[in-house]
């Protein structure tokens, strides 16, 4: 298979990046198109050029780290997928693929595809847990949790903190991201103790990151890799107004 | 030459863990201020200790290359984690969590060791869930359990398929939490390089920033290596990317300690390779023998002819088919342990007679499980695994048989510790997937 790309590089944070066009040949269909970037990056290192840089480590799609966003969609044309896991034989012999950084204000770009998501970080260091110490716990199977609920909580727990929900999100808002974390934690009587400082805390860090605000358009449902549902943002809202009340 | 000297406590097998706790030296919380420990690594066990160490009150340094302590590869695990809780009540003990482990490890094990670790079981799931990782439940709210490979009794917890994230994120989050307050300095993107000694002892790092490619000095008054297994040092493994085994091997060359680097565990059940491009391997769950049939061809020429294309799996009369698991290992079949499956299967391989191009490939047929058990039953006891499957393969395994082909998988080899989890550099400790 033979595919032209046109390839988002950008030297640094602050220089002018742009779309540059590549064409790369002998593409086996069974290949995931991390590998497909691999041998670009394989023929760029011989002919003494740079390579794209990008992320990726786990490439079995749990890790969260791959985030490229190819022919204007986050993670590519599959739903509920990572980056790594796209295949070639997704691709016609002859398309153009164009492959861009995950693109938000709050993520700014490192290098190419390299964006710095650690905004992410610093809204769960704001209330993203639990706080008991190690050794503090007591047996487990003292706080029995409804199945329903556990279930609810798994579901939510399932994201992997890609960012592509901030990178579908017109408004590049993070809501899907904190309200996956704070649903978890709402859902479980675990969470309960720190609830409302948790909401108003994530919420507040999540605006000073610069991320916007939910206006219901649903994009980060419909390319979240791990089907990360928009009611996690209600009740996210919900927790935000009881926890504003009470603090008040 | 270093002395290895495992200071191992004395006394009954079951009270040296106490009787090490009681009789180590404490640290008053002022000079615990005045105490700096770098870590290398932020999966479960990296970041566990970065941040235990840290509500402790010592000042922590945490490493990653990853742009996040969150993607470290414990991420991927799936089936669950064992702890003798007991919560069945069908006899488990930590004794027989012990027991099952040692015989898991072939005997081989530190014992002491073990037993700490299936004493300690017990309090890592009340962690685990007080940190809010949702493990699976029963009806009436209680944590369930289930059976897996190497035991009689149900002891494993887990949460879905993705029991190692959810715990990573637990341990990630109680990272954050003293990152937040202050306590750890977390550097993401940087990899180590290089183990500093001063007379003879750890003292800190060379790491490189991976974004500008500098190369930084850290000091620390120990280094604890969590920096995972050396899986990749094999040129095709399920391991991810990034994880290089460079800062054990760095130790290594500093005089720590290697142990058992034979033992790799070789997981019968991934993908085969379908390329020279190909950058990693995917393991399908080992869950899948519980009703998928291994075989091959009889002769080699109907596996040549499958190799070629000319016939397919069905093309093969059920006479003609060597179920070879079922016929070598009648009382165990093709749930027969991981490293007999693995080697059975280059065997048949190597008689001429694999089943993909490459030839390094046998058959896991399904067939006989869905006129069994009907489509509906095996496509609901597999359900993420066979599009899993399908994504990667493009073939059905509904429809014709999956093909799979041992790999590297888990390393149990890696730095020598002693009980105290120092390698032989002083000061230099280790913990999870790179010591041995």
């Amino acid at each position: 298979m033979k595919f032209n790309l046109k390839v988002w590089r950008q030297k640094n944070a602050k220089a002018q990046g742009k779309l540059v066009d590549y064409t790369i040949d002998n593409i086996n269909a069974d290949m995931s198109f991390l590998e497909m970037v691999d041998v670009l990056n394989d023929n760029l290192t011989r002919k003494g050029e740079d390579p794209i840089a990008f992320d990726h480590d786990c490439r079995e799609g749990i890790c969260g780290m791959c985030s490229m966003y190819i022919s204007g969609r986050a993670h590519g044309p599959h739903h509920a997928a990572t980056t790594c896991q796209l295949y070639m034989r997704s691709f016609k012999d002859g398309d153009t693929i164009y492959v861009e950084p995950f693109r938000a204000g709050a993520f700014p770009i490192i290098k190419d595809l390299v964006t710095d998501r650690s905004a992410f970080d610093r809204i769960i260091a704001k209330g993203g847990f639990v706080s008991v110490n190690t050794g503090q716990a007591q047996d487990a199977n003292n706080l029995p949790v409804d199945k329903a609920d556990a279930e609810k909580a798994m579901d939510a727990a399932a994201c992997i903190g890609c960012g592509a929900c901030v990178a579908a999100c017109p408004n590049s808002a993070a809501m899907l991201f904190v309200s996956a974390k704070i649903s978890q934690l709402a859902l479980l009587p675990q969470g309960g103790p720190e609830r409302n400082n948790r909401a108003i805390n994530m919420v507040n860090q999540m605006d000073e990151e610069g991320f916007g605000n939910c206006t219901n358009i649903g994009a980060c449902e419909a390319e979240c890799p791990k089907e990360i549902k928009l009611t996690n943002i209600a009740r996210m809202n919900r927790e935000y107004l009881v926890a504003s009340l009470i603090n008040e | 030459m270093s002395e290895l000297n495992s200071k191992i406590p004395e006394g009954p097998l079951a009270n040296k863990w106490n009787n090490y706790k009681e009789h180590a030296k404490l640290v008053n919380p002022a000079n615990k201020r005045k105490l700096e420990v770098i870590v290398v690594g932020t999966g479960l066990a990296g970041a566990a200790a970065a941040a235990s160490l840290a509500e402790l009150g010592y000042q922590v340094k945490a490493f990653c290359f990853q742009d996040s302590p969150r993607r470290a590869h414990s991420i991927a695990a799936q089936g669950g984690i064992n702890a003798a809780k007991n919560y069945k009540n069908d006899g488990d003990s930590v004794f027989r969590l012990f027991y099952d482990t040692i015989k898991g490890g072939d005997f081989r094990a530190r014992e002491a060791n073990v037993y700490r670790l299936a004493t300690e079981s017990r309090n890592i799931i009340d962690q685990c869930v007080a940190q809010g990782v949702p493990f699976a439940r029963e009806y009436g709210g209680l944590l369930d359990n289930r059976s897996f490979g190497g035991s009689q009794v149900s002891r494993t917890f887990y949460a879905r398929g993705q029991t190692g994230q959810q715990l990573l994120l637990g341990a990630y989050g109680a990272l954050e939490r003293q990152i937040g307050l202050g306590n750890v300095k977390m550097y993401s993107r940087h990899e180590m390089v290089e183990v500093v000694t001063i007379e003879g002892k750890a003292r800190g790092i060379i790491a490189r920033n991976l974004i500008t490619g500098q190369l930084e000095r850290y000091f620390g008054h120990a280094v604890l290596l969590a920096s995972g297994g050396y899986g990749n040092v094999f040129f095709l493994s399920t391991n991810a990317m990034g994880s290089n085994v460079t800062a054990a091997w760095k130790a290594h060359k500093k005089g720590a300690y290697f142990a058992n680097p034979c033992y790799t565990q070789i997981h019968p059940t991934c993908i085969p390779v379908t390329g020279d491009y190909q950058s990693k391997l995917t393991l399908m769950s080992e869950s899948l023998r519980n009703d998928g049939r291994v075989w091959v061809p009889k002769t080699k020429e109907d596996a040549k002819a499958i190799r070629e294309g000319k016939k397919t799996a069905v093309d093969i009369k059920e006479e003609d088919r060597d179920y070879y698991l079922e016929r070598k290992y009648p009382s165990f079949g093709n749930l027969c342990p991981r490293d007999i499956a693995s080697r059975a299967a280059k065997e048949a391989c190597d008689d001429g007679r694999g089943i993909v191009p490459s030839g390094l490939g046998v058959f896991l047929d399904f067939a006989d499980a869905i006129k069994r058990l009907g489509v509906d039953v095996v496509k609901a006891r597999y359900g993420e695994l066979f599009p899993m499957y399908q994504n990667i393969t493009n073939e059905d395994p509904l429809k014709t048989p999956m093909k799979i082909y041992p790999a590297v998988h888990y390393v149990m080899g890696g730095l020598w510790v002693d009980y105290e989890l120092m390698t032989t550099v002083t000061g230099l400790y280790c913990l999870g997937g790179p010591r041995g």
